[in-house]
């Protein structure tokens, strides 16, 4: 096995594993934090956080540390436990599929026979948090704001799995490892048009799937306050935003995996790990072209947004999956 | 459904719009960190009203008053004095503006006969009281562009 857990690694090496992942989640949440703000202001032709340490790159955890050492204030009438569990259930199960996550040849935590499955599987979860948070703060910004979500991610988990299944036809597994591996001479986004049709749905989806802007509606602050999480202050709104940039490069790793040739690029180095910055490379590419999505177009509204999936990327990713799977086979 | 050269058309626009705020991204920020670098003021910029003054340091203001008269806002006050040995001309005294009460119009300084008010280019004031802001111009550094 190439991967870091084996069936017969210890206890000590999972629990090193599971301790890396965590950590480099936080490290992503802020990172991304810190970019976004910073690009956001460039694109409104802004300087961004300029105050803390040199460009302002300290910002985010000062931001951490008043979010962590503020108070909790929890209105009155909540459903005490489903409120408090909203935000751990948001942000646990969105940091589990860097578990499986191919990042390099021999860097991968577990190599899962299902692998996008399960990857689909936690995305969905979040979801769930997102309801949940909504039902349980008594409050009727958030419980709309949580509807939004459900019926959202309903409508655009099928245009997902649609466009990933145009690959899946063509790999005939459900490994990440492998669904990279077979990328060696060209990516999957290069082998046939359809694949690139399912990619440009897939990333569409991916926007609304993850609730970025233009698809932010359950938390559209114009008309919901902040939807499902007005109620949250503190560390329960960190872990809410920490959840969301999780997610974000969570979707962004998965396209890289199934269309972008995953660890793929020119040989470096002890390249059995050092591949992982092209895997990198690639993710965050993608991330920079959602965060430059979001700070482009106006929200949508509701009606054209479920238009959108059910009368346009739902029939055509399916007219897609059915072309690809007829003329990849000639 | 939309025809199709309808959602071209659409699809094409979104692009346009993501080159907008490319270049935008690339462009250099039009704000600056206020309290360490201030933006470069334009060149018909209006601050509030000063005092022109003749190279001897002498105010051209002869004290008619037609300043006060016509200021919207009534911050303006001229107390006149005729001046000993300069063929009885008119000098102001004091001339009185209250910087809080000040719109910036320009009405006095278009009145003026005789050409003795201009637009500062200060934009900056900050006091502890009301009555703080109520400056004397005479005794004002010269400021006038």
């Amino acid at each position: 096995m190439d991967t870091i857990i084996t069936s017969d690694s210890g206890l000590l090496v999972m629990a090193a594993a599971a301790a890396v992942i965590i950590g480099f989640v936080f490290v992503n949440a802020t990172a991304l934090g810190y970019i976004e703000r910073k690009l956001c202001g460039r694109f409104q032709r802004r300087h961004g956080p300029l105050e803390v340490g040199w460009h302002g790159i300290l910002q985010m955890p000062v931001d951490g540390v008043k979010l962590i050492a503020k108070q909790l204030v929890v209105p009155h009438n909540v459903a005490g436990a489903l409120f408090y569990a909203a935000p751990l259930l948001a942000l646990a199960p969105v940091a589990l599929p860097f578990l499986v996550m191919p990042f390099a040849p021999r860097l991968q935590v577990i190599d899962m026979e299902a692998g996008v499955v399960f990857v689909l599987a936690m995305i969905s979860f979040n979801t769930f948090a997102v309801f949940l948070a909504g039902w349980s703060a008594n409050n009727n910004y958030s419980m709309i704001g949580a509807l939004r979500a459900v019926a959202q991610n309903i409508s655009y988990e099928i245009p997902i799995l649609l466009s990933l299944l145009t690959v899946l036809f063509l790999t005939r597994s459900l490994s990440l490892r492998t669904i990279v591996a077979v990328q060696s001479p060209l990516w999957h986004l290069l082998r046939h048009p359809g694949i690139l049709l399912a990619a440009v749905i897939f990333f569409i989806a991916a926007i609304a799937e993850t609730n970025r802007a233009p698809f932010d509606l359950p938390e559209a602050e114009s008309e919901l306050t902040a939807g499902f999480h007005t109620e949250y202050s503190g560390i329960a709104f960190a872990l809410f935003m920490i959840a969301e940039y999780t997610c974000i490069l969570v979707n962004c790793c998965l396209a890289t995996a199934v269309f972008l040739g995953g660890w793929q690029g020119p040989p470096l180095p002890f390249g059995q790990y050092s591949a992982c910055v092209w895997f990198f490379m690639k993710a965050y590419a993608l991330v920079f072209v959602i965060i430059w999505c979001r700070w482009t177009f106006p929200r949508v509204r509701f009606d054209q947004l479920m238009n959108f999936s059910w009368k346009y990327l739902i029939p055509v990713a399916l007219g897609n999956l059915l072309l690809t799977a007829l003329t990849a086979q000639l | 459904m939309r025809s199709g050269a309808e959602l071209v058309r659409g699809a094409l626009s979104l692009v346009q719009g993501l080159g907008v705020t490319l270049r935008a991204m690339v462009a250099r920020p039009v704000t600056v960190p206020y309290p360490r670098a201030s933006a470069t003021l334009p060149p018909g910029f209006r601050g509030w009203p000063v005092l022109v003054r003749e190279p001897d340091g002498a105010v051209r203001c002869v004290a008619c008053g037609a300043c006060a008269r016509a200021c919207p806002s009534q911050c303006l006050r001229v107390d006149a004095a005729a001046e000993r040995g300069s063929g009885g001309r008119r000098r102001p005294q004091a001339f009185l503006l209250d910087i809080s009460r000040c719109s910036l119009c320009g009405t006095c300084a278009d009145v003026c006969p005789a050409g003795a008010l201009a637009y500062s280019r200060v934009r900056c004031a900050a006091a502890r009281s009301r009555d703080a802001f109520l400056t004397d111009l005479l005794n004002m550094p010269e400021e006038a562009p």
